[in-house]
């Protein structure tokens, strides 16, 4: 079974002698990418060159897409209607499978993501979802008591705003359109990018305000 | 082709079943709207499996009021959904509330 | 009752904890192994869901996410031929052995 390989120092991963104390999980996980690469199911470096191209993805890149929505009206609607040509715009790579989707806030309207059967989030944009969002308690709670959720991450949204909450159970991947800051008329697009935060673009925050000068 | 257009009252079916499917409890058995497609895809029920998943299923967005699926457990606006994405073969329409026996 | 996997509205008090850890190397080798995996059409994401809710509900609750990614990559790729759970059990002793 091409078993009698040297094991010995052959295999380098830089960066695990941070995790000293592998889990069983842990262990059979490396053990798994050890033997597919032996037995030529998966090239050597592949998992390496994977993990440099999720690690490059960040909120940073939905920061991006948001500042440009709100420049440009036009942009918005391409966005919100066809989310994956608007983002192929914008240089972003086309990823096969599931598909983005954009849900706007408005001033009467506001949209908070959960996915409560597993931790679904628009990783092929933003990259890997925040701890809290795959908790068991977010994804029990969102759905039933969103406005609880939110005040506890500092959120007060309005009564006369309508709350809706998207579980995306299935195969699209959603991603919410904050609204613009008030105070922000004039600025400069990679400043509103830096207003964009992670939590406003899942819903469970708003974007930061700009920095008053004085 | 699509069987449900934007706005159709729907109910989603209350089956339990323990195979793979995409389709929460807390919606089953509910009455809800349809409130856009959301393309087609791959069935996930066939595909979890090793199938091709095909034929493609219709998706659906479908619209609860957060009063109706909840009740008194509910504590945000009266205008307050939960909108979800539910396969087609699990939906049924509910356009007549009255002729309807449940 | 519900599926354990299946949470949404399931009654619960616990307040959400915030804080975040950055994943570790072994978590992201998981997750860039199963898109290697997924690109060569090996398993799809439905496998993997399917993979992940065969957990028993005890140690679904027990693990961590990659921890449960783990679990069901390895139920896929032994059902599909690709390795057995023999070659990595011994494996996976080297691997302890490795790196403690």
């Amino acid at each position: 079974m091409g078993a009698d390989h040297d094991h010995g120092g052959d295999h380098h991963h830089p960066g695990l002698a941070e995790d000293l104390s592998l889990g069983e999980p842990a262990r059979r996980l490396m053990a798994m990418e050890e033997l597919l690469v032996e037995k030529g199911v998966i090239g050597a470096d592949e998992v390496r060159r994977v993990m440099d191209v999720i690690a490059a993805r960040s909120p940073v890149d939905g920061a991006r897409v948001v500042a440009r929505a709100w420049m440009d009206p036009a942009f918005k609607l391409r966005l919100l209607e066809d989310p994956r040509a608007a983002l192929a715009e914008l240089g972003y790579p086309v990823v096969s499978g599931s598909k983005l989707a954009v849900v706007e806030n408005t001033e009467n309207l506001h949209h908070l993501v959960v996915c409560t059967l597993c931790s679904c989030y628009p990783t092929s944009l933003l990259g890997p979802p925040p701890d809290w969002y795959k908790s068991f308690a977010y994804r029990s709670r969102a759905v039933v008591d969103p406005r609880g959720v939110m005040r506890e991450f500092g959120l007060e949204v309005g009564e006369a705003v309508e709350v809706r909450v998207v579980d995306s159970a299935a195969d699209l991947r959603y991603m919410v359109l904050p609204r613009r800051p008030e105070g922000t008329e004039g600025m400069a697009e990679e400043d509103l990018v830096a207003l964009v935060t992670r939590d406003s673009l899942v819903g469970v925050g708003a974007p930061n305000q700009p920095a008053v000068n004085s | 082709m699509a069987r449900f257009r934007p706005g159709d009252r729907v109910r989603v079916l209350p089956d339990v079943v323990d195979t793979h499917h995409r389709t929460p409890a807390y919606v089953k058995g509910r009455t809800g709207r349809v409130h856009a497609p959301s393309g087609s895809f791959h069935d996930p029920e066939d595909r979890a499996y090793g199938g091709s998943g095909l034929p493609k299923r219709d998706l659906y967005l479908i619209e609860f009021d957060m009063q109706s699926l909840w009740g008194p457990r509910y504590g945000g606006g009266e205008e307050d959904k939960l909108l979800i994405d539910i396969y087609e073969q699990w939906l049924e329409p509910a356009g007549n509330p009255a002729g309807r026996q449940d | 009752m519900n599926a354990v996997h299946d949470m949404g509205g399931v009654p619960s008090e616990d307040p959400i904890d915030r804080s975040e850890h950055q994943l570790m190397e072994w978590e992201r080798r998981t997750g860039a192994l199963v898109d290697v995996l997924r690109e060569k059409q090996l398993i799809n994401t439905d496998e993997l869901r399917r993979g992940i809710e065969a957990i028993s509900p005890d140690e679904y609750r027990r693990l961590g996410y990659y921890e449960r990614w783990s679990a069901s990559l390895e139920t896929l790729l032994v059902e599909k031929g690709l390795l057995t759970t023999e070659e990595i059990d011994k494996r996976a002793a080297v691997v302890g052995q490795r790196w403690v």
